[in-house]
């Protein structure tokens, strides 16, 4: 398992793997089947695969410390950027069918319509991620640092999941289900973040110091 | 426009019947590029599995009044992207779900403030007027658009039927559930039966469509068969679906998504591009089959037919 995490041919079945969504979408756009409303049918699909691979993104740390694999780190950045790949395609069926690339409409649609405020926030939150995502960045910016901004997707994580409950008209089975999901991920971190201040507070101010410069 | 009429051509012509009947075994005989797409294709599948053509029975109609001229929505795209909640909240699951549904024998109860309460077996119903085929723009709460060729006559034909009294003020509608034939309304959010209502005077609009077909044959089961309302000047939901019931009343009555979201959608409902639901714009729509969307007209363009109903009131107000 080990070996198989640190080959680098799987790296590239990991990456075709994920963009398997998109070149179904092709397929099914080929093919004609993408329904009576194919505009929708991709923004929904493009959304769900952005929450999904959110999901998955937010996974790799509690896998890595549960199952002792510290070599799934190799995957975080892929799937992050996958994530943010498909919140673009999201977000040009917005910008594109639905507001006719009118900024100035789509900027008044944001203001006012607060499913479509909270998407959006969630979707700027990412763009500096992305940016930021190479080793280069990683040393301009210090761990430490670079860490606390990368906590922003925390935020995007939830933003999403409003987004998609604000959205639903009365069914909320599926916003709620990824809801959980986010849910359990997140405390899972506080739950660790919690265990460590806890851990500090008992050590003497002294050895607390040092430990937060390490 | 040429008016087609259901002699020499029906509307499952649109999308001959032939490719998407053998939908699937085309694909496969194509042959697919890519493990990857495969995969998906089979996910997706899941979520929409090809169509099949509903076997409807066909009905003999002559023209009827306040045709559009506009471009019929093809009757696979109508039948297979609707929302029906007993059958599930997936736009394809009513197509997917309500296969079975029966809809034989059936009767609708009229009762309440009418002097000659009665029972309309289907076939009854079937025999109060001609049948007329009405090509009707149809707007869903949710900003799409389709235009259908609904088939019926005016509600106000079996209202006359049954003698309102001058107590009578509403008329409430129930379509029929139940829980066995329709499992997939577990955990859609609404309470069942869907109720639904008009005031009198709306009922009354020769607009207003007591319907039993489309597309020159008879409703499929997941369009809300076998009778359904269809009131073209208002949002979708308004047009309840497999009628069981209908009882005349002297207050307005309650109706299904304005119970569970009285803020988002009101007891009139009318299309109006002016007054948005509350997180969404309902200024534009998307005609299904177009990319971009285009401008939603204020009754969904039957104000000539129906804004002296709405003389005096505050439509911001009585959404």
């Amino acid at each position: 398992m080990r070996r198989l995490l640190s080959s680098k041919w799987t790296k590239v079945v990991v990456f075709v793997i994920c963009l398997a969504p998109l070149g179904a979408l092709v397929d099914r756009a080929l093919h004609g089947r993408l329904g009576a409303n194919p505009v929708e049918f991709v923004q929904h699909a493009t959304g769900d695969w952005t929450l999904r691979f959110l999901i998955f993104t937010l996974t790799i740390t509690p896998l890595r410390k549960l199952l002792n694999l510290p070599d799934l780190i190799r995957f975080r950045r892929m799937l992050g950027l996958f994530t943010f790949f498909y919140v673009c395609l999201h977000f040009l069926t917005y910008i594109g069918p639905d507001q006719s690339f009118d900024l100035g409409g789509m900027w008044k649609d944001v203001e006012k319509r607060r499913f479509v405020t909270v998407g959006f926030l969630g979707f700027v939150l990412l763009i500096p991620l992305a940016l930021t995502s190479t080793a280069g960045w990683i040393r301009r910016l210090g761990g430490k640092r670079w860490q606390t901004l990368h906590r922003a997707i925390y935020v995007t994580a939830i933003c999403g999941v409003i987004h998609y409950y604000w959205l639903v008209k009365s069914d909320v089975r599926k916003p709620l289900f990824y809801g959980a999901l986010v849910a359990i991920l997140l405390l899972w971190r506080l739950g660790i973040w919690l265990r460590k201040k806890g851990q500090l507070a008992a050590t003497s101010p002294e050895v607390r110091h040092t430990a937060t410069q390490s | 426009m040429l008016i087609r009429r259901a002699s020499d051509l029906t509307y499952a012509d649109v999308t001959p019947k032939c490719i998407y009947l053998n939908r699937r075994k085309f694909l496969r005989g194509m042959g697919l590029a890519g493990v990857a797409a495969v995969a998906g294709k089979g996910l997706l599948d899941l979520v929409s599995p090809s169509r099949s053509v509903y076997a409807g029975t066909k009905l003999d109609t002559i023209k009827g009044p306040f045709n559009t001229d506009e471009k019929i929505t093809p009757a696979a795209d109508v039948t297979h992207y609707n929302n029906f909640y007993e059958f599930g909240t997936d736009k394809g699951d009513p197509a997917r779900n309500a296969q079975n549904f029966r809809t034989s024998p059936w009767n609708v109860a009229v009762e309440g403030e009418v002097a000659k309460p009665r029972t309309f077996s289907m076939e009854e119903i079937l025999k109060l007027a001609p049948l007329e085929e009405r090509i009707y723009r149809h707007r869903c709460v949710e900003a799409w658009s389709i235009v259908v060729p609904w088939i019926g006559f005016s509600f106000n034909t079996l209202i006359k039927l049954v003698e309102p009294t001058p107590k009578a003020k509403y008329v409430a509608f129930e379509s029929f559930y139940d829980l066995k034939q329709m499992p997939q309304s577990r955990g859609t959010g609404l309470d069942y039966p869907y109720i639904e209502g008009l005031r009198l005077d709306e009922a009354m609009n020769p607009l207003t469509l007591l319907c039993v077909g489309m597309y020159g044959e008879t409703l499929p089961n997941q369009d809300g068969a076998p009778v359904r309302i269809v009131i073209p000047w208002k949002y979708g939901f308004k047009s309840i679906k497999s009628i069981v019931k209908v009882k005349f009343v002297k207050g307005e009555p309650p109706t299904t998504w304005n119970r569970m979201s009285s803020t988002e959608y009101g007891f009139y409902s009318n299309v109006n591009p002016n007054v948005d639901h509350p997180r969404w714009s309902q200024a534009k729509e998307r005609r299904l089959g177009e990319i971009f969307k285009r401008n939603t007209l204020m009754f969904n363009g039957y104000g000539d037919q129906v804004a002296s109903l709405y003389a005096g009131m505050n439509l911001k107000k009585d959404y």
